[in-house]
């Protein structure tokens, strides 16, 4: 059971999560809500997109920070294809924003 | 190549210029031989420079007392011990207003060995850092260190091969002779 309100805050600057390019590099993005994390699949270097991916660190965050496990499956299915690239920036950005936009949908008050 | 100087002041080689201790070719010259081998004897020491080991006791003391010589340690050799570790050489792009507040909270990690500031087309923070292997050290870096307010980017390198490493230079000495002239 997603918490759509979980899913949509802005969590600590400790627990935000920061873009590298590789072990130890730092672009210097960050994203403290997965609203900022769409946001930052548009403008971060493709190589952070690729190395997070690869280490299923886009997954972790999304399940276990932001508590949001169907997002992190579909994160999943895209590192099992192995996309890379321009595609994988607008794949991701897809996937994301059209999660987003459900659960604001969800959770917007009736 | 022993040379005795002169005691003066009271304080073994040492002088008072101002309130500031200077060293002389003595004190230098045990400065060395510590260098290659902190466990010598003070009558070791003073063979090898022809003067009394009482000499060399003083000169030591005086140099503990006033700073010179900040701290004994041993140098472990990791391979040796098998111990699997990485260094890596951290270049920490900063907010200006944030540089030293940062710098200080670095000291306080147990992982970062050395932490310095330096200006060359702008200010950045150079720290040394060791961690058992590549995700521990990424996991450190990510987690402790890209959260500190003002930090904004990172490079890190990881050492791969050290050829030499030394913590004071000879070549040290003749900047100090120069400034004293």
């Amino acid at each position: 059971m997603v918490s759509y309100s979980r899913v949509l805050r802005t969590v600590l600057r400790e627990e935000a999560f920061y873009f590298f390019t590789s072990i130890g590099n730092y672009t210097g993005q960050s994203a403290a809500s997965l609203e900022e994390f769409l946001q930052k699949i548009k403008d971060v270097d493709i190589k952070s997109l690729e190395f997070h991916l690869f280490r299923e660190d886009f997954e972790k965050w999304i399940a276990l920070t932001l508590g949001d496990n169907i997002l992190a499956e579909e994160i999943k299915i895209l590192r099992a294809q192995k996309v890379v690239g321009n595609a994988l920036r607008d794949r991701l950005y897809f996937i994301v924003s059209r999660r987003l936009k459900d659960l604001k949908s969800v959770s917007a008050p009736k | 190549m022993a040379t005795k100087s002169k005691s003066t002041l009271g304080l073994g080689g040492m002088r008072l210029k101002g309130q500031e201790a200077t060293l002389d070719d003595l004190d230098w010259q045990i400065l060395r031989l510590l260098q290659e081998n902190a466990k010598q004897t003070y009558t070791e020491i003073g063979n090898k420079l022809n003067v009394a080991h009482s000499t060399v006791y003083d000169r030591i003391q005086k140099m503990e007392e006033y700073g010179f010589i900040k701290k004994y340690e041993a140098i472990v050799d990791s391979e040796k011990m098998r111990i699997s570790q990485i260094t890596a050489q951290m270049t920490i792009r900063t907010d200006p207003k944030e540089t030293e507040s940062i710098a200080k909270k670095l000291t306080k990690f147990s992982q970062v060995l050395e932490v310095s500031t330096s200006f060359s087309e702008e200010l950045v923070i150079i720290a040394k850092v060791v961690a058992q292997d590549q995700a521990e050290l990424h996991s450190f870096i990510a987690k402790s260190i890209a959260p500190l307010p003002g930090v904004l980017r990172i490079r890190t390198a990881i050492v791969t091969k050290k050829y030499k490493e030394e913590r004071f230079s000879l070549a040290s000495r003749e900047n100090y002779s120069k400034k004293k002239e």
